[in-house]
């Protein structure tokens, strides 16, 4: 009895170590590569390996640290891919890959591992993203936009994007996993060039555009700040 | 020959998983949002009963009564987590859409099931193909499901668009969708299989 069941176990641990070490390698190419597809579809063109250069930046006030992806175009920085999370999904954490250009504007985002309800939630992956000939589309599409001129809010909560249909919940854990990621990516460039770029965090508007690096610093904390506290409101 | 095919139909009509027996409902209900995902769920059954039941129908005489449980449970577990591990290196985008339902294959009712009702008692070839029969019926009953529920949720089957998606239901995506459809297959197959009960 012993020795048949053991006999069993040994075999099948063989079999299962062997399958491991075989399998390992195509697995964590296969991670890597999805990775890699999903910081080229969010960022500009660049020429450099982002994967081989990520940094890890801890967004002010937080503990955990986000992955920062630097994507550049013969070594000058023109965009970044930046992997954050929100823990406010419908149903457990929501993974996703926002990229950004230099000025901090959103170029694109990827969804990586989320839980959220089919055909509802899980419908985020299209729903932020520009659709042409959809009735609404430009209120809910956050690529193309920063952070200094949008108020990335769900319409619901004062903001300027629309959420899901019946899924808030969902959408303001991807609006609060942007939120992070674009204060990760502020620092980052921050961090990068030396000084508070103006454009990064002032945005397109002329006024704006005017204004005093450190008033424009001092906008984008006020910002940041909002977003937070909207979105603390939002979610008892 | 005709003992032969007759388990392996035993296993798609006669004593179909889902629509006779009603076993492994979980993934059963879980995993069939679309028929792409209900076809893929059986296949991955289908693998792991065929070779548990070969395994199990040679190690039958070795293992002795008292233990069989766990001895069964130890080789499915095995052949289930090679397929995870070889599912997440070469199909990765498939293995995240099934998740949880990988690993749960090794609870799967049906997969002990068999290993105990028909492997222990039956010669390897036997038992080759009524884990092939088994796992074949549960794939379509899966697959069914599966398109039932795409085709009503959302316009499409395979994705491939029959309807727009705002004429869908959105129930048949979610949880209750599954009971419905389900339910409606099962008294369709009965139906099918003995008109005289129903």
């Amino acid at each position: 009895m012993v020795l048949s069941l053991g006999i069993i176990t040994i075999a099948a641990a063989a079999i299962l170590g062997g399958v491991y070490a075989a399998t390992k390698g195509p697995i964590e190419e296969a991670a890597q590569a999805k990775q890699v597809e999903a910081v080229k579809a969010v960022t500009p063109d660049f020429n450099n390996d982002p994967v081989a250069e990520m940094t890890t930046v801890v967004p002010e006030g937080e503990e955990r640290a986000l992955k920062v992806f630097p994507a550049r175009q013969d070594g000058r920085l023109v965009g970044t891919a930046v992997e954050s999370y929100s823990m406010n999904g419908f149903s457990g954490e929501i993974t996703l890959i926002y990229g950004f250009d230099t000025e901090g504007t959103l170029t694109g985002f990827e969804v990586m591992a989320h839980q959220e309800t089919p055909g509802l939630g899980a419908k985020m992956d299209e729903w932020f993203k520009p659709a042409e000939g959809v009735a609404g589309a430009e209120g809910r599409t956050v690529i193309g936009r920063n952070p200094a001129s949008t108020n990335f809010t769900v319409s619901k909560d004062g903001g300027d994007i629309d959420a899901i249909t019946a899924a808030t919940i969902t959408s303001r854990a991807f609006l609060d996993a942007l939120a992070r990621a674009s204060r990760a990516n502020q620092a980052f460039v921050q961090n990068e060039t030396g000084a508070i770029p103006a454009a990064a965090v002032t945005g397109a508007t002329p006024k704006a555009a005017q204004a005093a690096p450190s008033e424009a610093a001092a906008d984008s904390t006020v910002m940041a700040e909002t977003e937070d506290n909207t979105l603390v409101v939002a979610e008892p | 020959m005709s003992r032969n095919l007759r388990i392996l139909l035993n296993g798609i009509i006669s004593e179909n998983p889902t629509f006779v027996l009603t076993l492994g409902m979980c993934p059963t209900l879980g995993t069939t949002g679309s028929a792409l995902t209900g076809m893929s769920m059986g296949l991955a059954t289908t693998g792991v009963l065929i070779c548990s039941n070969v395994v199990i129908s040679l190690i039958k005489n070795f293992v002795p009564s008292k233990v069989r449980i766990p001895a069964y449970i130890v080789v499915i577990a095995t052949f289930v987590t090679v397929l995870q591990f070889l599912m997440a290196a070469y199909v990765p985008a498939l293995n995240a859409l099934l998740g949880i339902f990988i690993p749960l294959i090794v609870v799967n009712c049906i997969v002990l099931g068999r290993a105990e009702a028909f492997a222990s008692r039956n010669g390897v070839f036997p038992s080759l193909l009524d884990g092939l029969g088994m796992g074949l019926g549960f794939t379509i009953a899966l697959t069914l499901l599966g398109a039932m529920r795409e085709l009503l949720g959302s316009g499409k089957i395979f994705g491939l668009e029959i309807y727009p998606e705002a004429y869908g239901s959105l129930i048949f995506v979610l949880a209750p969708g599954a009971f419905i459809a389900l339910g409606l297959l099962i008294a369709l197959f009965t139906k099918i299989r003995s008109p005289k009960a129903c």
